[in-house]
């Protein structure tokens, strides 16, 4: 196929298509999946292309809906279930994370369950309460699933066919407000395999680790922190779980400075892993404390105040300034040192 | 109301798939076949086939050798070989009929108080205690056996069951899926959600309602308004019926027509038993806090495998020799248990690293080789413990 213009929801549209084509246990159901789409259209036309068989509106309950689906996934099917909003996808955590996330353990390896759960999430949509979190954290501090969230559209196609084919569960996580987000893509395409982080951009001053909806936020600061004189790389993690220590280590041992950035209030966050594992791992290539940027500790704001919380490129080029510049030791002045 | 039968069914299976005479509507009172003295009596809904004989004693054994193996279970605690056990003594006729009623190649969705039940079905009695004996989370191969972990989050696996017995019967298996529940867990969420799903998909399940009384020290009466709990099935649209869980009869007889009902493709059957727990919640657990002596000697008195046995030999289908060669046959499984389960069993730390994901991330790698070393260290503080003392003692 050559390339051409897509959205991420396109994207994420063509891998459904894609997998429910290559394999006929696939199957997509959940709230308004059907003959609408979806509310972000991410399943337009499944139902009709494919049947009432392959993608079907559920009953109203989430909980109902991971729980079928778990027992869907022990008949021999890999349903691919959709969560409308981040929020709303709350009720059914019991079942996430006492059956989905453990189903494969407790049975010592003889029952598997290859469920994907997608879930819109994050805000910068101006949505009203309850449509704008961004719950990552809950499902990366469980074990037993993996939690991925692309940030381009490549990413969106070739992620999701992985998570449809991966034997274990994943919640995938779609930024919402990248949803439209464009980019000119030859599919199928495969990209690097789930545990492995891409460096979006290259730089030799200071790392950006990033996911999701902050990887563009991510650039746009770095190409801003360029007219303060900072050569800025960032890291897009795409799978928060399974996690690659090895590039963003990699990447703060040539720097020696970084800042993560995550769009989640920042207490107990994804953020505040990262920080311990890039100091645990490289302290003394370390020139400053790892800082992070994140949302507020507060409830997710009416869309008048988003903006306020959401980690923008100003907030990041704070940080950036903040990593102890002046106190590094200047080379030129040090006796043995630039000659 | 539907006509009395005047003469007992005995057209077993006949008829057991055709439509429930009163749609989704339970009968007005627990469907008896048995009185609490083993006495046949004329059933209030005639939809019901009387078991065969053959099916019958079979519950009659199957009941001594479960009530046998629970009561040596309850043992196994006070001689710290179980961490915990949860009995369901006096609830052999609901654990044993739910069972019976299941052909090979039909699920059954357990919770923690189905021991009795899983041994019906088959399952080594160790492998059905590894949970409870702390050894691992389940004992079993659920696939192998078709029978899902036994379930602690309650009414969770109802929404399982709807969801496998929907897709079990796209992949055209043919199969049925009986879930097991409490009364107290008919408040939860997830028992709402599963009965309709079920009944929006026409799953082909069988909820089970032990209804024991008691969750945990919590009476039906705290729990719920319902007159009845199989009410909760109409507004679902699903097929409803409550019966007297001490009368393994009328559990036959109703469980079997309920399992064809839902095999047949019409739906799925909510089915009510009404029981009692006669033993605490578990061994950790003092019931006398919450109940009277009195209230639990009224129960004895209805109690399941009496009732049979009374009516079995009644029909001089079972005499002394018979009950007594059952009687072996339980203490001989009891005595197999004790002997099994007296055995230590080993169980490998690394084993924690095992199984998390198909493919341990890099992370479990590092964490397995930590453990390894913590472990390494130890039997070498262990052994060098070893010879010092060996050294003084010389």
């Amino acid at each position: 196929m050559a390339a051409a213009t897509l959205t991420m929801a396109g994207a994420l549209n063509s891998a459904l298509r894609d997998a429910m084509t290559a394999d006929e246990d696939v199957l997509v159901f959940g709230e308004d999946v059907g003959t609408l789409g979806g509310v972000f259209r991410v399943t337009d036309g499944l139902a009709r292309d494919f049947g009432e068989e392959r993608c079907f509106d559920t009953p109203l309950a989430e909980s109902g809906i991971v729980g079928f689906a778990v027992g869907m996934a022990m008949a021999g099917f890999r349903p691919v279930v959709e969560m409308q909003f981040d929020a709303f996808a709350y009720p059914a955590f019991e079942q996430i994370a006492s059956h989905v996330a453990k189903m494969r353990n407790r049975t010592r390896g003889a029952v598997s369950l290859p469920i994907v759960i997608r879930v819109p999430y994050a805000g910068g949509i101006g949505g009203v309460e309850h449509h704008c979190d961004s719950s990552e954290a809950y499902y990366a501090h469980t074990p037993g699933l993996k939690v991925v969230t692309p940030a381009t559209v490549e990413d969106a196609y070739s992620l999701l066919r992985e998570a449809i084919a991966d034997p274990d569960p994943v919640i995938f996580m779609e930024p919402k407000r990248l949803y439209w987000s464009k980019a000119e893509v030859e599919l199928p395409v495969s990209a690097a395999p789930f545990g492995t982080a891409a460096v979006r951009r290259e730089g030799r001053d200071v790392t950006l680790v990033a996911y999701g909806p902050s990887v563009p936020v991510a650039l746009e600061a770095a190409e801003a922190a360029r007219d303060e004189g900072w050569d800025v790389e960032v890291v897009d993690l795409r799978t928060i779980v399974p996690f690659d220590d090895e590039t963003v280590v990699a990447s703060v041992r040539r720097t020696g400075r970084c800042v993560v950035i995550q769009e989640a209030q920042g207490f107990g966050g994804v953020g505040a892993e990262i920080a311990s594992r890039v100091q645990e791992r490289a302290f003394h290539a370390l020139h400053a404390p790892v800082l992070r940027v994140s949302g507020l500790d507060v409830p997710y704001p009416a869309p008048k105040l988003e903006h306020v919380h959401l980690p923008g490129v100003d907030r990041v080029l704070d940080a950036i300034a903040r990593l102890q510049w002046d106190d590094a030791p200047d080379l030129r002045f040090v006796a043995g040192g630039a000659a | 109301m539907t006509t009395h039968t005047s003469e007992p069914d005995t057209t077993a299976g006949a008829t057991t798939d055709a439509p429930f005479s009163r749609g989704l509507l339970p009968a007005p009172l627990p469907v008896r076949f048995l009185n609490d003295a083993g006495e046949r009596v004329q059933t209030i809904v005639d939809d019901y086939a009387e078991p065969a004989p053959e099916q019958l004693l079979e519950a009659y054994r199957r009941m001594v050798i479960g009530r046998r193996f629970d009561v040596q279970a309850t043992a196994l605690t006070k001689q710290g070989r179980l961490a915990v056990y949860p009995s369901s003594r006096g609830q052999e006729a609901c654990q044993i009929g739910a069972m019976l009623a299941l052909q090979p190649g039909d699920w059954a969705f357990p919770t923690y108080r189905e021991s009795v039940a899983l041994v019906t079905r088959g399952i080594d009695p160790i492998e059905v205690l590894t949970l409870l004996r702390g050894d691992a989370h389940c004992g079993y191969d659920p696939m192998a056996t078709k029978t899902a972990p036994q379930c602690t989050p309650l009414a969770t696996q109802l929404v399982h069951a709807a969801g496998l017995a929907h897709g079990e019967a796209r992949k055209g298996r043919g199969s049925v899926a009986l879930a097991f529940v409490g009364d107290g867990a008919t408040s939860e969420g997830d028992f709402h959600e599963a009965l309709n799903f079920a009944a929006v998909f026409k799953a082909p399940v069988v909820f089970v309602v032990q209804n024991n009384t008691y969750a945990i020290s919590v009476p039906l009466s705290k729990q719920t308004a319902a007159p009845s709990l199989s009410y909760k099935g109409i507004g679902y649209g699903v097929a409803s019926e409550q019966v007297d869980g001490n009368d393994p009869m009328a559990v036959l007889a109703v469980l079997n027509k309920a399992v064809a009902h839902a095999r047949s493709g019409q739906g799925p059957v909510l089915v009510e038993l009404h029981t009692y727990r006669l033993d605490a919640h578990t061994n950790a657990d003092d019931a006398t806090r919450y109940r009277d002596e009195a209230e639990v000697t009224g129960w004895l008195a209805r109690d399941p495998i009496a009732r049979l046995e009374a009516y079995l030999r009644g029909q001089g289908l079972l005499d002394d020799d018979a009950v007594a060669q059952v009687a072996a046959e339980a203490e001989a499984v009891a005595a197999d248990v004790r002997t099994r389960m007296n055995a230590d069993v080993e169980v490998d730390p690394l084993s924690l690293f095992d199984h998390v994901y198909a493919t341990p991330t890099p992370q479990l790698l590092e964490q397995r080789a930590q453990v390894q070393a913590e472990l390494a260290a130890e039997a070498d503080s262990a052994a060098e413990d070893a010879a010092a003392t060996q050294k003084e003692s010389r």
